[in-house]
């Protein structure tokens, strides 16, 4: 009897290593520290990454991307997460980015809309309330209604950052969900927001940006420059545990890629 | 024998007590942690600073944290939604209580019940879906999601309330005095609004309070209709109200700034305790009288 059990034990082990294509089982904590915006792709690869391997413990600690940037080159995590590229003088200190995904936002308006494109510098112009009626932009004479996303949220900070407007915005609504900006955009004709690329619907209008429309491809060549990238922090000189590294090179290969897309982001691969 | 049973009846009295503690212990848990999670900011920032300034700005730098805006709103919105649902309700519970046939009251009493059992986010969607178009198009205002919109929905969402309580109390009117008025020439609607509604003023008045409580309270139904901008209150702006500054940005807070949404909490559960305190006062009265 027990040695069959042990047979079976072995029998699954060899199972799994062959799923996963790992020699030996680790045991461990990843710790990751950094941006708010990286909650929701985190989260997903975390999850998928503890329900492959038993006994390793993920943990993500939301700080922002500067204090990510800190942690790891403090030694107080194993992964940084940040949601801007890393500046010339935090690669000279010994830091590494690797992109994980990029996190492309569409603007997005009604689909009466006549206004098919607009640039960044106009975008910025209508959140601060330099602009205020469609004509000016070429629509009809109505007034431009914002509509953004609460305090706090990860696409709010990414298109603040992005478009330059930071505490600036004049919203008329701040709405809790994606899915709440697109509802209301979708349903008042004079109303502009903007949303994760990835939840962008038929009942809504994405404008191109300078005259590159938002998609995958656009978004990872760089053209559409509403998008930032959400990365991976390392240091040069230590070595990674053993399961941060395996959580390093589960999130960057192949099978992640779904998992991050769900996420509402285009995976970096 | 006797003995036995005498255990067993202390063992369920126990049980009954420990059963008893559990709300009272919840509501203490509830108000220590309100209390011990609320004062940091408020400390922090001021309380004169936190309630009276009137620019709320959680992420910016530096941050500013004044929630009169949002007291402002929910008081403006709860006295709106009683201005416009009080009348209603009252009228509707004196149709029901002494005019409508039968058939018809039960018609009504049903529909009434219903309206108490449909969830407010139900509310928050029909709002959002029909009422804030509406309003938009009505009032050739570029965006319909304001006060207005909240105010409306408020309204409707404590009908029921006002309607139910009020029933009860014009029902516990005794008949001698209707009779009596009857009796002396006044006709049945000189009955009930001279008669039978100062008899029942407490009773209504709890009503109303109810009301209030409801009002103040409701947060998915008026976060889904007021749009969320924290300006001051004006009825064709987008507005925030205490509930949905707390719910709206408690997913992503961090510091400082979910410290301050505590003490929006903690701030709210003061209104309410003071309008729980005016509705037992009212109920008290109404036993009374």
């Amino acid at each position: 009897m027990k040695r069959k059990i042990i047979a079976l034990t072995l029998a699954a082990a060899a199972a799994l290593t062959a799923l996963t294509g790992c020699s030996e089982k680790a045991t461990g904590t990843v710790a990751t520290d950094g941006s708010t915006s990286m909650e929701e792709v985190i989260g997903v690869l975390g999850e998928a990454f503890m329900d492959d391997n038993e006994g390793i413990t993920f943990t993500y600690n939301p700080t922002g991307s500067g204090s990510g940037i800190q942690a790891v080159q403090e030694g107080r995590c194993d992964i940084g997460l940040s949601s801007r590229s890393l500046k010339d003088e935090e690669k000279e200190s010994g830091l590494t980015e690797t992109v994980l995904a990029y996190d492309g936002i569409a603007i997005i308006v009604h689909p009466d809309n006549q206004v098919k494109d607009l640039d960044v510098e106009t975008i910025s112009k209508i959140y601060k309330g330099e602009i205020t009626n469609w004509s000016e932009v070429g629509g009809k004479d109505s007034e431009i209604v914002l509509i953004g996303r609460e305090a706090g949220s990860g696409t709010r900070d990414g298109f603040e950052s992005i478009t330059e407007t930071e505490d600036q915005c004049k919203y008329r609504q701040e709405l809790t969900s994606t899915g709440d900006v697109i509802t209301t955009v979708s349903q008042n004709s004079d109303a502009i927001g903007y949303a994760s690329l990835a939840s962008v619907n038929d009942s809504v209008k994405a404008l191109s940006v300078g005259g590159v429309s938002p998609s995958e491809s656009t978004i990872k060549d760089g053209t559409y420059v509403i998008q930032r990238p959400f990365v991976l922090v390392t240091k040069n000189d230590t070595k990674l545990s053993e399961a941060a590294q395996k959580f390093f090179d589960f999130a960057t290969s192949d099978d992640a890629v779904e998992l991050i897309s769900k996420a509402g982001v285009v995976a970096a691969k | 024998m006797k003995n036995k049973k005498q255990i067993l009846e202390t063992a369920i009295h126990g049980i009954f007590l420990v059963l008893g503690l559990i709300t009272v212990g919840s509501v203490l848990l509830i108000t220590i942690y309100l209390v011990i999670a609320g004062i940091p900011a408020i400390r922090e920032i001021g309380l004169f600073k936190f309630l009276f300034n009137d620019t709320w700005k959680s992420t910016a730098q530096p941050p500013s944290f004044g929630i009169l805006p949002f007291i402002l709103t929910s008081i403006y919105g709860t006295a709106g939604a009683i201005i416009l649902g009080v009348p209603i309700g009252f009228l509707t519970s004196v149709y029901l209580a002494k005019l409508a046939p039968p058939k018809m009251r039960s018609v009504v009493s049903s529909a009434v019940s219903l309206l108490a059992g449909i969830p407010s986010v139900v509310y928050g969607l029909v709002g959002m879906l029909i009422l804030v178009p509406g309003i938009r198009k009505l009032f050739h205002i570029p965006d319909g999601s304001s006060l207005l919109a909240a105010i409306i929905v408020l309204a409707i969402m404590i009908l029921p309330s006002i309607i139910n309580v009020s029933i009860t109390a014009l029902e516990a009117v005794p008949k001698e005095y209707e009779d009596a008025s009857l009796a002396l020439g006044a006709t049945p609607i000189e009955t009930y609004f001279r008669v039978s509604f100062p008899a029942a003023k407490s009773g209504i008045a709890a009503a109303v309070v109810l009301g209030v409580g409801r009002a103040i309270g409701e947060a998915m139904a008026v976060m889904m209709v007021s749009g969320n901008a924290p300006n001051m209150p004006s009825l064709f702006q987008s507005v925030r109200f205490l509930t949905t500054a707390v719910a709206s940005e408690m997913s992503y807070a961090s510091g400082l700034q979910r410290e301050a949404l505590f003490s929006i909490a903690l701030v709210l559960f003061l209104f309410i305790m003071l309008i729980n305190a005016a509705l037992n006062f009212f109920l008290k009265r109404s036993k009374e009288g």
